[in-house]
């Protein structure tokens, strides 16, 4: 039996790590779910055929998810009159100083490849919105429509980036037994383009895109399950460390909220209604899309609070 | 003068572009920074030398003043108790200087005693007041009805006062209350008690025996830090104690004794020294008598009898005693501080004392040594006031309690209640001793409160004697007055300065200044002829021709080395009646005492209960600190420490097992309930007992960090077994049960 | 020979006295709540059969930092003698040092920076020694230059065994508990 006094009362350490609250989990949501708008309406409008109105204004969501993720950062942060400092210093070894960097160039790209989505109509309709910004957003227009091939590549990549960074934050502080699996990087990626596929899906886009959606989004449910799997396994086979973190989802305290939210609501019954949907054995819901909206940001809180324990 | 257009831009230019520099726009803006060494700059402009007074060992420490502010404290290295070593308390004196609840201004008592409503007066008001009082009290009663009860160095103002007065009243409950039988007992075997700071070399021991001792919580500096120099060269503890302390973690034999049976163990190894021989023979043959009494008394007194009696293995008293003997004549049997624990504690200390005479440590190098006051002279009074024509009433009447040799608080507590004693107390002055966590059976203490003609408080916070109070004095802190010089004796005599390190705060005044005051007001400033405390000790230096400078610029002056054991050159002598150690005590057996120690079975408390024991956390001085929001955060409260398996079968919490950190009521065998305390589930502690820190559960309103928090081991010790021999509250004899905390909107 | 400051923490002097906490607080003038230091106290076994090990714990200042690999801003940073300090002006508060250092090392001052031991740099820049060892009562805390082989870190973690806290992190602290 060991008894272990630590005589000291900081709120945020004892009596166990408590430095991100909220802030963070949200911040990961925001972002992983714009990594998956900024692939997947790439990938939907790369596909010839009609369009909905929906997906053409849908890639301007990318860089709205984006600034509410960083207003949760921004809130998270304590010196916030020195947040300037993130864009003074570049460090390849902080996966928060890579984020702060791909934050700031989802916003150009995006923001492109949201313009040159537009069809003519709504481009017009946009610019005399904007008064005095109306000539440069046109111009801009112009500029993303001529490298348009390059853009969708850019998009897609830093999509992915982001979507991956999101998880390469956690995992590399090894530190917090839980996180230290270099699988957390491809499982937020996953993870994002679901809740990404999920947030498109609650949009008025054309049963066909919705479809697509659908689909899409069983995929990368499929292969978020399966890596979850491999990080739980790797976790529980790896070092004594590693195995008591894994047993806060395996029978400890988040073992309830894990299974309930992330694998029941998430992940299985998703799965099993946008399989029914796509054989037409039910009708396109909400449903779906709010079971993995809310799985989503569930896995990201359970990791960040159950890492920290 | 005017100034044109294009000089007001370019002045007003260059101000923008330097401002801007300034702010970063060169370097910082562009992330070309460096990165400066982090300076808090806490360092004094003025560094201030004084001694602390956050317990009363009186450490020498260094006040680092900056821009009116005491910064931080540091240890004096020039100082022989601290040597630039300070203990937490030393260093947390800023958190008393700016506790935000200290006395501001002199109150007086606005209604009913003890309803803790007071409004702020002028000094002269306040002081005007107690004149009037007292003088009354004197007209009534006579002047020898005044009591003081002081603790701290600043009380020897008010016992000044007390001489001039005319009354001999002074009580400390750091006698009857605290050290009270071990005094006895050493005066007894080896013709002196021990006093304060203890004479104890336990830096050259090679072994160190502590019998219920927590040195290492109890921070006793020097003490401390001679434990860990004895541990670093290779010296063995052995520890008595029914809770696993940090000194039992360090030993190299820790026994569990059952609380209460001592006395048994401690016979046991005066047997096992005797019958194998590991006592100094030849140091006793020269030095002692009784030694063959002694031997005729423990000779049943085996360790296979002592086991059952203390719940401990015999080969473990055996090798324990083994060590203790081998490692003669540095083998120290410390003789503790706080002893009143059961009512037989001088024959308890008398069998700790026996021990050291057995093994040669009195007088000896590791042993018990030969300290000195530094020639200070007194101050040249003009001519001593007048001896008070009555005796001191501090026992009742039937004259009991024959070696007392201080003043019993608790008497002087019970003199006041009408008739206990020769004559009724009718004023008391309280310096700075909380009587109300100080005294066991608070409800005797509060009834004879208020018999009272006057009660008249001295502090630095709002204690809860204070709320009791018909006049309460603000008294400033050590850091903002002049004392008296520090001359307690010590193994090189030398005296410490206390000299302000900051003015007062608020309309808080010094000691010296109290006092001459309110003695001019009684018609006594004749008695105070000095002007304040610096000229005080200038005068008594200049008697001898010692240096102010020195010893104001250096916080000490050192007197001549002396000879402090054998081994230096020192004569052993004794001031008993027959001019030897007396193991056989002659003085007890004409009074009816047991001339050796008899182990005697306590009583044992109502089954379901636990035995009350308390003790020190390191961070604090019992109740003194516990406002200190410093020495607050690593440890805010106390905890009571009850065995975690004993917890599993606690009577009431069969429903639902009591959880570590959860909090409970204790409530004792009179029905005394505490108030909520978390609980520590500890494998370190015996099952039978339980243990809290004192000074806790304290009910000062004023004290708004301290005010409820913690429970009060005081208040449950509701009862006590009183010394014979020299009226020591034993109180260790309180037992409590356990209920579960209601909480309360 | 480049300097690299250590400090040996002797568990077996130690009495987790507090003496260290108090006195850091004070010399770099901490607010409330704030900790460079800490004592823990572990206990192991069952009554009677009991053993206790004290040890005052703070940034180890480690060679292998994750803190500073964290750290967005460079704000984290390895100054003299390997001492890692923090640049209030360069910290944002995002506190991922705080979650890559395994030792709960950090923690967030009022003014919104991130705040741990420094080994009382500026002290030992004057030729003075860490507040805390200064004061320790016990003198369990010896700072040094583990690089000269006669500072008295150096001899003590040469010829003591000792330990330190969570060697698997691969942090290599040099904060050593002497046991």
């Amino acid at each position: 039996m060991t008894e272990l006094d630590v005589a000291r009362h900081n709120p945020l350490l004892d009596p166990g790590l408590q430095a991100w609250g909220w802030e963070i989990p949200a911040y990961l949501f925001l972002g992983g779910m714009a990594a998956g708008v900024m692939v997947l309406t790439t990938l939907l409008l790369a596909r010839p055929g009609e369009r909905s109105t929906a997906l053409r204004w849908l890639p301007f969501a990318a860089p709205a998810l984006v600034t509410v993720g960083m207003l949760a950062l921004f809130l998270d942060v304590e010196h916030k009159l020195f947040v300037w400092r993130f864009y003074l210093a570049f460090r390849w070894s902080s996966p928060m100083s890579w984020g702060a960097w791909i934050l700031l160039l989802v916003y150009p790209v995006s923001l492109l490849v949201a313009l040159a989505a537009l069809d003519e109509g709504q481009a017009e309709w946009l610019a005399a919105r904007l008064g005095r910004l109306g000539p440069p957003v046109r111009g801009a227009r112009g500029l993303a429509l001529r490298h348009a091939a390059g853009l969708r590549v850019a998009n897609v990549a830093v999509g992915a980036g982001l979507g991956l960074y999101t998880g390469v934050l956690l995992s590399t502080l090894a530190a917090r037994a839980l996180w230290s699996s270099t699988v957390l990087g491809p499982v937020f990626l996953a993870s994002g383009l679901s809740t990404g596929a999920a947030l498109l899906m609650l949009f008025p886009v054309n049963p066909e895109e919705r479809h697509l959606l659908a689909r899409w989004d069983l995929w990368a449910i499929g292969v978020e399950a399966v890596l979850l799997l491999l990080f739980l396994v790797g976790l529980a086979s790896g070092t004594a460390a590693g195995q008591s973190a894994a047993g806060l989802l395996l029978g400890g305290p988040f073992t309830a909220a894990f299974w309930l939210l992330v694998v029941g609501a998430g992940l299985t019954l998703p799965a099993l209604i946008e399989l029914l949907e796509g054989r037409r054995l039910l009708r396109a819901t909400v449903a779906a899309p709010a079971l993995v909206l809310v799985g989503g940001l569930a896995l990201r809180w359970i990791l960040v609070s159950a890492g920290q324990t | 003068m005017t100034m044109s257009r294009r000089q007001f831009i370019k002045i007003g230019a260059a101000g923008v572009g330097s401002a801007a520099l300034a702010s970063g726009l060169g370097t910082r803006w562009w992330g070309l920074d460096g990165d400066p060494t982090p300076d808090p700059r806490t360092d004094g402009d003025r560094v201030v030398a004084s001694y602390c007074e956050l317990c009363f060992w009186g450490c020498g420490v260094l006040a680092h003043v900056k821009e009116g502010r005491v910064t931080k404290i540091t240890g004096n290295p020039a100082h022989p108790l601290s040597r630039g070593m300070l203990c937490p308390r030393g260093v947390g004196g800023t958190g008393l200087l700016y506790d935000p609840d200290r006395l501001k201004r002199p109150l007086l008592r606005r209604t009913k005693r003890g309803e803790d409503l007071f409004e702020e007066v002028s000094w002269d008001d306040a002081l005007g007041r107690v004149a009037e009082g007292l003088e009354r009290v004197r007209r009534q009663h006579g002047p020898e009805a005044l009591a003081l009860f002081t603790h701290g160095s600043g009380g020897v103002w008010f016992k000044q006062f007390m001489k001039a007065w005319g009354s001999p009243n002074i009580g400390a409950p750091s006698y009857a209350q605290c050290r009270g039988p071990r005094e006895a007992a050493f005066q007894l075997t080896f013709g002196t008690p021990l006093g304060s700071p203890e004479p104890l070399d336990i830096g050259n021991a090679r072994c160190i025996t502590l019998i219920g001792s927590h040195l290492g919580e109890n921070m006793h500096n020097t003490q401390v830090q001679e434990l860990a120099e004895a541990l670093g060269k290779g010296a063995q503890l052995v520890v008595v104690d029914p809770r696993f302390s940090v000194a039992a973690s360090k030993a190299r034999y820790w026994l569990p004794i059952k609380p209460g049976t001592d006395i048994a163990l401690l016979q046991a190894w005066t047997h096992v020294l005797l019958a194998e021989r590991l006592h100094d023979a030849e140091y006793l043959a020269a030095h002692a008598i009784g030694l063959d009494e002694l031997r005729a008394h423990v000779a049943e007194t085996t360790p296979e009898w002592a086991g059952p009696i203390t719940g401990l293995d015999p080969r473990l008293i055996r090798d324990s005693a083994r060590l203790i003997g081998a490692s003669r004549p540095a083998s120290m049997i410390h003789p503790g501080r706080h002893t009143v624990w059961y009512g037989d504690d001088t024959q308890r200390e008398r069998s700790m004392a026996i021990l050291v005479a057995l093994l040669g440590n009195w007088g000896r190098r590791g042993g018990y040594l030969k300290q000195d006051k530094f020639p200070l002279a007194g101050y040249p009074y003009a001519g001593a006031p007048p001896p008070p024509s009555r005796p001191k009433v501090d026992r009742p009447k039937g004259g009991l309690y024959p070696l007392a040799n201080e003043v019993l608080a608790n008497g002087l507590c019970d003199a006041t209640r009408p008739g206990q004693s020769l004559y009724d107390l009718k004023a008391w002055l309280v310096y700075g001793c909380n009587l109300v966590q100080a005294m066991p059976d608070r409800p005797q203490l509060l009834e004879a409160i208020q018999k009272l003609d006057l009660l008249v408080a001295v502090d630095v916070l709002p204690a809860e004697i204070c709320g009791w109070a018909d006049v309460v004095l603000p008294e400033a802190t050590y850091l903002e007055r002049d004392d008296d010089a520090w001359n307690g004796p010590w193994r090189r005599p030398f005296i410490a300065v206390r000299q302000a390190a900051v003015p007062a705060m608020y309309d808080s005044k010094p000691g010296w200044w109290i006092v001459k005051e309110l003695a001019g007001k009684v018609g006594l400033a004749d008695h105070f002829p000095w002007t304040d405390a610096r000229e005080f000790v200038k005068t008594r230096l200049a008697v001898k021709g010692q240096s102010w400078e020195t010893l104001s610029s250096t916080g000490v002056l050192l007197g001549p080395e002396i000879p402090t054991c054998e081994e230096e050159g020192a004569e052993l002598t004794f001031e008993t009646e027959s001019g030897k150690i007396e193991l056989f005590s002659k003085e007890l057996a004409d009074l009816d005492f047991d001339p050796l120690p008899v182990y005697r079975p306590q009583e044992e408390g109502p089954p379901g209960t636990f035995r009350l024991l308390s003790g020190r956390s390191p961070l604090h001085s019992f109740g003194r600190t516990v406002n200190n929001r410093l020495l607050a955060e690593p440890y805010p409260e106390n905890e009571v420490w009850l065995n975690a398996d004993a917890a599993a079968t606690l009577p009431g919490f069969e429903a639902r097992a009591l959880a570590h950190g959860e909090r409970v009521v204790l409530v004792n065998q009179d029905g005394v309930r505490s108030t909520p305390v978390k609980v520590k589930l500890t494998q370190r502690i015996r099952t039978d007992c339980v243990f809290m820190v004192h000074g806790w559960g304290q009910t000062a309103r004023g004290q708004r960090y301290a005010y409820g928090r913690g429970a009060s081991d005081a208040l449950l010790t509701s009862r006590v077994k009183v010394d014979p021999i020299m009226g020591g509250t034993g109180m260790n004899v309180n037992f409590v049960r356990f209920e579960r905390a209601v909480e309360h909107a | 020979m480049s300097r690299r400051y250590a400090m040996a923490v002797d568990t077996r002097r130690c009495v987790g006295c507090n003496a260290c906490v108090i006195s850091c607080k004070t010399e770099n003038d901490l607010p409330s709540g704030a900790f460079r230091d800490w004592i823990v106290t572990e206990a192991r076994g069952q009554f009677p059969d009991l053993t206790l090990q004290i040890r005052s714990e703070r940034c180890n200042h480690c060679a292998e930092t994750p803190c500073v690999a964290a750290c967005p801003t460079g704000a984290s940073h390895v100054a003299a003698g390997g001492t890692v300090l923090v640049n209030r002006r360069k910290c944002t508060g995002c506190k991922a040092c705080m979650v890559a250092c395994p030792y709960g090392a950090r923690s967030v001052h009022p003014d919104g920076h991130v705040d741990k031991c420094t080994f009382c740099l500026h002290r030992v820049e004057r030729g003075q020694s860490p507040a805390c060892v200064e004061t320790c009562p016990t003198r369990s805390l010896t700072f040094g230059d583990l690089a000269d082989p006669g500072s008295g870190v150096a001899r003590l973690v040469a010829h003591r065994p000792h330990q330190v806290l969570q060697p698997e992190a691969g942090t290599r602290p040099f904060v050593f508990f002497l046991t």
